[in-house]
Parts: structure tokens; sequence; C-alpha cells
């Protein structure tokens, strides 16, 4: 029996013009490991409220067509019933979380299905340990970080083994390495409890490489179900908003897209552009990442040196000197942070949750004081905070900002004007925020720039305008972000923080080319070679590579580290 | 403040026994006048919640109780017109009239005021040392559905105070001039009930809609348990005994009349022992 069937379901919420499902028919078998792909506003999250029965008992609208879950259908029954047969975890850990400690909030679904005790500490029990936050069980939920909040909701899913799970972008608010964490645990999970698995996600690029199948919608509608080898080839030609950056690079290059960077990897091995370790063909020196620079260096763009950042010409926009930030009674969120920014940088703050990011940007623009050191700006310092639904207060569009900062931050003032702001689309309200924040352009124009995860959510096209959009501001631009695609696509350099210091700070292809979680997949896959960030640059490096005449007796792996790589970080996420 | 689990004996006992700890002193507190007894008892609490490493909630919390008992104290000895020892001669003054300040007034307004500060101390006390989430079980069982709601209302307090602290902080980063509190607050309302949907939404797929009525359980009582609950009985015998046996005899009006002799002495050390003794054992307080 599928876990999940759905049989022409098409629905529309309450007051909405058109459906957000239209038709829609598919199956998911246990132990499924199915990824849901699609643009912004394509229907992934109501799918994924079908199954789990919120979609129509909760939300109401129109619902036509025939949903089964575990064999119950969900015109019959409601999501509490359903929550048996089906975990569910949202985007946002904070609202899911309702308990006080770990321990009542993993027993809560246990014990509304009237468990007995013994049965309930065991599920308890088994769902911190498969989790890994055993540790966590007696802290008070109030006190957890956004990544540890997420994985106990998570835990909460998982308590009573559902034999479906479903969920919406979980990684959305963590960093890569949780992120990384997360989505290999769901694949443990998947494999350990036999429980199918369906998540929407954005960064197709973490997940793809574990998937079992994906479900890519458009529209509302089933635009491609298949393999992820399968997906990667039909995004590439129908709809390469979708395609992964690896999927882009290898069809660049004349390859057949492969899910994942191992999967890649060894599709460019097997062409002779990566070397083989395993055969011993790869010449001892191309093993080692620092020689592997060197040779690269000399074809690369002037990367903006340590030394010349710490001797900016003219006057910083902005600069931090030895700053800290240490709570009464608790840690020092920033130590010793030295920073300057020069007018017209594009910077990229990277690092874990809690690494300080947020903290440093708080203080450039004034809204937390150092503890100890100075921070000195030649001018105003914006500042767009993570939720732009913040910043809207007013009852129109037209009454937030005034038309040339709307025209500014990218938005028609005569077609948005009269809008209410919660109405508009994700992007749309993001924009929105950056002209409160960025105000009047014949004003004062802010000197600098920061915006504090402002891709959370988004899909690679929104993506890819911010980051057109970021590039063509006047002043400095600051932006703290998890997501090395969007850094890649628009910073010149990256400064990496952990527990409160700066510990890298580069030009982007030289920061991001070397990592491993702070990298982006064309890195990860090319191994950093010739400092290629983007699938672009990547292919530019490839083709070079087997173009190069005067190395035609060497391997190409050889002659791809030797290549002449075109690291401009510009780029777009499309 | 909020509860966390910390290594101490009364955050090792189970929510009942600590539910009727401090419901016991702060029966204590209520039912005795007498200053000495009740200074007992209100020292009694702070040095539980030293005792079960809280300290720091009370005192922060006394910080806030203090003044408040003050003001209590201070009212009081303002608007009391009984009392024969007058003590400050204030005239007439605006709103109260001929106003003097008497002994009587001003030592039974002490002992309101102390017996603020005790019963707020002794609010803090549970709230840092007894698990919100077992006390909920407690009551689960007599109705499951108002012990949750209860709990979701605490549990939302401190995330709307942090969606309000992030709203304060995107309106300092206006460039124009800041909205209105009209506009802010109605900003604030819509996101309210955005988040109570998403709590809501969270609570079905959870199965609360169908929850059902629990098994009831009885886990065997730990050393901690059996301490706790023979300290709250000893707690409330003594103060109900000694108000009913009148061993601690106080009267403030007309005349004050505060005899302290050997029982109320005996008393005070009794409530004050009989509360901390649960502390002394400290096998098996970490979890």
């Amino acid at each position: 029996m599928s876990v999940l069937e759905l049989g022409h379901v098409s629905y529309t919420y309450p007051g909405a013009s058109r459906p957000a499902l239209r038709e829609v028919t598919l199956r998911v078998e246990p132990g499924e490991l199915v990824v849901l792909a699609g643009a912004s506003g394509s229907g992934k999250s109501t799918l994924l409220r079908v199954a789990s029965g919120l979609v129509p008992h909760f939300h109401g609208g129109v619902f036509a067509g025939r949903a089964l879950v575990a064999g119950l259908d969900t015109r019959e029954h409601g999501p509490a019933e359903l929550a048996a047969a089906v975990g569910t975890l949202f985007q946002d850990p904070e609202s899911q979380v309702v308990m006080g400690t770990v321990r009542a909030e993993l027993a809560l679904p246990l014990e509304n299905r009237g468990q007995p005790e013994p049965a309930v500490a065991r599920g308890v029990e088994e769902a911190a340990l498969a989790l890994g936050i055993a540790h966590l069980l007696d802290r008070p939920t109030a006190s957890l970080s956004g990544g540890e909040l997420q994985r106990v909701a998570l835990g909460a899913a998982l308590a009573g083994r559902p034999a479906l799970i479903v969920l919406d972008e979980p990684t959305s608010q963590l960093d890569p390495v949780a992120g990384d964490e997360l989505i290999a645990g769901l694949r443990r999970l998947n494999e350990d409890y036999d429980a199918a698995i369906v998540i929407a996600e954005h960064r197709l690029e973490r997940c793809l490489g574990l998937a079992d199948r994906v479900i890519a919608l458009r529209d509302g509608r089933v635009a491609c179900d298949g393999a992820p080898a399968e997906f990667l080839a039909w995004a590439v030609a129908e709809a390469p908003e979708l395609a992964t950056p690896g999927a882009r690079l290898l069809a660049g290059a004349g390859l057949r897209p492969a899910p994942g960077v191992k999967a890649a990897r060894a599709t460019l091995r097997d062409r002779g552009l990566l070397p083989d370790v395993r055969e011993g063909s790869c010449p001892p020196a191309f093993g080692d990442r620092g020689l592997l620079r060197d040779l690269a260096e000399g074809s690369r763009p002037p990367a903006f040196g340590a030394s010349d950042r710490r001797r900016p010409p003219g006057e910083p926009a902005l600069q931090f000197s030895r700053v800290w930030h240490e709570l009464r009674e608790g840690p020092a969120i920033l130590r010793s942070v030295s920073l300057t920014v020069a007018p017209g940088e594009r910077i990229a703050l990277m690092g874990r949750n809690g690494a300080g990011k947020s903290t440093l940007l708080r203080h450039a623009a004034g809204l937390m004081r150092p503890t100890r050191g100075r921070i000195t700006a030649s001018g105003r310092v914006a500042l767009l905070l993570q939720n732009p639904t913040d910043y809207l207060v007013h009852e129109t569009v037209g009454q937030e900002a005034s038309p040339d900062a709307l025209e500014a931050a990218g938005l028609q003032p005569a077609a948005f004007a009269a809008r209410h702001p919660r109405e508009i689309s994700v992007g749309e309200k993001q924009r929105l925020a950056l002209a409160i924040v960025l105000g009047d352009p014949g004003a004062s124009p802010p000197t600098a720039v920061c915006l504090d995860e402002p891709t959370r959510g988004m899909d690679r096209a929104l993506k890819g305008e911010l980051a057109q959009l970021l590039r063509r501001l006047a002043g400095a631009v600051i932006v703290a972000t998890h997501d090395p695609e969007f850094v890649a696509a628009f910073a010149d350099r990256v400064v990496l923080l952990a527990a409160g210091a700066p510990i890298a700070d580069g030009a982007t292809a030289e920061v991001l080319a070397t990592g491993t979680y702070f990298a982006t997949e064309t890195a990860r896959i090319l191994g950093g070679a010739g400092g290629a960030l983007t699938p672009e640059d990547g292919v530019a490096l490839l083709t070079q590579a087997g173009r190069r005449p005067s190395l035609p007796s060497e391997p190409v792996a050889r002659r791809l580290a030797l290549g002449r790589g075109d690291g401009s970080p510009a780029g777009d996420l499309r | 403040m909020s509860y966390r689990r910390r290594a101490s004996p009364l955050h090792a006992a189970r929510a009942a026994a600590g539910l009727a700890y401090c419901g016991a002193l702060a029966c204590a507190a209520l039912v005795l006048s007498a200053p000495l007894a009740l200074a007992a008892v209100t020292a009694a609490i702070a040095l539980a919640g030293v005792a079960a490493g809280v300290g720091r909630e009370l005192r922060r919390a006394a910080l806030l109780a203090l003044p408040l008992g003050l003001l209590v104290a201070v009212i009081n000895a303002l608007v009391t017109r009984d009392g024969l020892t007058v003590i400050w001669r204030l005239g007439d003054l605006p709103v109260l009239g001929h106003t003097d300040v008497t002994l009587e007034a001003t030592v039974y307004g002490g002992v309101l005021g102390l017996r603020a500060v005790a019963l707020i101390l002794c609010g803090v006390l549970y709230t840092a040392a007894v698990d919100p989430d077992e006390v909920l079980k407690l009551f689960r069982r007599v109705s499951f559905r108002s012990a949750l709601t209860a709990t979701l209302a605490t549990r939302m307090v401190p995330i709307l105070i942090r969606d309000a602290r992030r709203l304060a902080d995107a309106q300092r980063c206006r460039a124009d001039r800041p909205p209105t509190r009209l506009q802010l607050m109605r900003a604030s309302t819509s996101g309210m009930l955005d988040r109570a949907l998403d709590v809501a939404a969270a609570l079905e797929v959870r199965g609360y809609g169908a929850a059902r009525r629990p098994p009831r359980a009885r886990p065997p009582y730990s050393r901690h348990d059996v301490a706790f609950l023979a300290s709250a009985a000893a707690v409330l015998v003594l103060a109900v005994g000694a108000r009913l046996a009148d061993l601690t005899p106080f009267s403030a009006y007309p005349a004050l009349h505060v005899p302290v002799h050997a029982g109320e002495l005996g008393l005070a050390a009794a409530l004050v022992v009989c509360a901390l003794l649960p502390f002394a054992d400290r096998r098996g307080v970490e979890r």
C-alpha cells in the first residue's frame, strides 16, 4: 500500500483567484525519499499540507480529488487523526515547538494518542537518540538555537514512527553544516525506520544526492516525476531555474547531469576531467590543495588581498576596531573584531548559526553597542533584518516608501503603490523592506547597506534577482548569509566568522573555493580548482583545460588544475 | 525567568511534590501574621531558593518585590486611621485629608508587605524549580485541553516578546520617520494572529485535536518526592496548627501586641528546619 496517494487533487485557498494545486496525481511508496522541487508559489507547501491533512481541514478552501495517507482518506480524517501516520515539519521551528522542555515536546504527540507512560518514555528516548538530541532532553525549549529547535521539532514529528514524514524547507534557517547534518540524519532515519520522506527544498544541491526520486511542481501541476538524474536532465532542458549548479556545470561541459557532488565528480573522472586517485594516476602534487591553488593563482583575477584590505584607499565606509560584545554573565558574542569596509565593497559574512554574524550587523547599524572597541561609519548604515514583514506597518506599499525608493529597490511604483504590503510575494516584500531601509535615494543614501539572511525561503530565480539588485546599489553592501551560491553571485569578499571572530577574510574565490561546507557546489565538485565558484566559471575552466595545446600528453585532469579559471564572482544564480 | 532543570533535590522531585511544597510555603505565608513567624517563612523560601540553585532568580524577583512590599507598608500607614500610637502627624494632605501615621498601621503595613514579598518569592521558586510540563500532566487527566491551553499561553509569551522586539528593531532601521503607535499596534496584532495560526497548525499535526485522556501512571516515589511531600505536610501542619492553637498571638489594632515567647521562637525555627531539611539529601539530584 502506498503511504501517500493523490488522485486528481486540485485545491484553491479561500479567497484565492487561482488554484494552488491542479489535478495532481502521484504515489509515494514506503521507504522512498522524495524531493519536491519547484519555484516559490509552485504548490510545494500546499502539497505537503494536503499530505498532513491541514488542507482542507485547517485552511478551508475548495478541495477536489482524493488524497489517501497510509490508506486514510484526508476528506474523512483530519490532521489530528492523520498525525499517527504522518509526521510534519514546517519551515519555522519557533512556531512548532509548544512545550516548555524538549522531553515534553517529544512526548506530546505520543501522549495525545493516549499511549501509556512507558511507551511514551521509550518513544521519546528513541527519537532523541535518532536525532542526536538526547543531551537536550531536559533543556527548556526557550533556550535552544534555531538549529536545535528544528531538530527537536523533527524529533516530535518522528516520535511514534510515522509511516510518512513531510518536511517543508527544513534547512532554510540552518547554516550549511547543520543543514547537511539534518539531511544526512533524514537519510539515516529513512533507511533505519523505513519511513517515507517527502521534503520540499529550494537548495536542491543539498539533498538530490540522497534522494530516490524528485517531483517537480510548476504552477500547481506535476511537471516532472523521476529519478534525480532524470529530473536534472529535464531541469537543464525545461526549467533551468531548478537545475542545480552541479547539473549546470556538467551540462555546460556537454555531460549528462548527475545528482550530488560525488556522482558529479565520478562523471568528470570517467571523462578524465578529474584525477582518479584510486588508480594512482594523480600526480602527488595534484592532491595538494595549496599547490593546486598556486598553479591556478596566476590565472585568477587579482584578488582583493588581505594586505590591500587593511589599507583601503580613501575613507572607509565602515570600520570595526577591536569590537567586543560580551553578555552580562554570558559568553562573548564578538571577540575583538577588526574589519574595514571600503566604499562600494560587496562583502558576505558567513559562519555557523551563533557565530556572531547578525550581532556584527546590528552593531554596524547602531542597534547594539559594543562593550569594548569602536565602530565608525562615514555616513548612514542601513540594515535589513531577517524578516521583511517586520518592516511592513502601513496599509499600502505607497505609504511604506516613496516612489523613488521603490524604484531604487526594483519595484515599479505604478504597479505596487496601491497594493497591501502583506499581500505581495516574498521577493517583493524583501524589495519593499529594502526600499524602506534605503530611503529616498535623493535624500541621504546610506554609505553601507547590511542585510541579514536575505535569501531565506527564496527560490533560485529570486536570489538571482536580489544578487543583481545588490550589485547595483551605490554604497558598500554587507550580507550575512548561509548560502554560498548566493555569495558567489554577489560578493567580492568573504569574511568567515567562528565564535565571534573572523577566521578567514579574502576574495570570494579564495575563501569559497577552498572550503568544504562554506563552498559552492561547483567548487566542491572541482575541488577548488582555478577558484571556480559558479557553473559558468567551471564550464570555462573545463573547456579551456580541454583545449590547452601546450599540454597534449598530460591527463586532462592535470590540465584542469593548470587551466586558466575565470574567478569572477559576478554571476546569475539562474 | 523560566523553568530550567538543575541539579537540586527540588528539581529532582516530581512536580506534585514541588507543587505541594511551594503551596505549603505559600499557605504558611497566608495563614501566619506574627512578624517573626512570617519572617521565618520568608527566610525559608529564600533559603530554599538558594538551596535549589535558583537564588539568582529569587534575588532578581526580590529587587522588584521589596519596593512593592515597602509601597504596601507605606500605603497602609497613610490610609489606615486605626492605631493609638501616633508617630508622625502629617496634618491635612490632599486627597488623604487629616493624616496621622500610627505605629500600629506602620507595623501592620510592614506585615502585609512582608507577606506580599513571601508570596512573590514563593511564586518565583515554583516557576523556576517545578517543571510546568509535569504540572500540565498532573492536570491533564482532569481537563487536558484547559491544561494545554494554559501551558501554550505561557509558551506564547516569550515568543511574542521576541516578535515585539524584532518589530521594534525593524522600525528603528527605517530611513524615514517611525510609524505611529497605532500603526505599530495594528502590525503587531496582525503578527500575533499569524503566529497563533502557525502554532495552531503545529498542534493539529501533533495530534492535539484527537487527544485522548492518558492512562493513569504510577511512577515509584523517589527519596526526594517523599522528602518534599513530608516537608510540605510538616510546614502546613505547623502553620495551621500554630494559628489554631494561637501560638503566635499578634494583634496590631488598636494597640500593638506582639508578644515573642519560646513557642513562637520554636515555631519559627521549626518552619525553617522543616522547609530546608529535604535539601540536605543530595543523592540522585542530577538527571
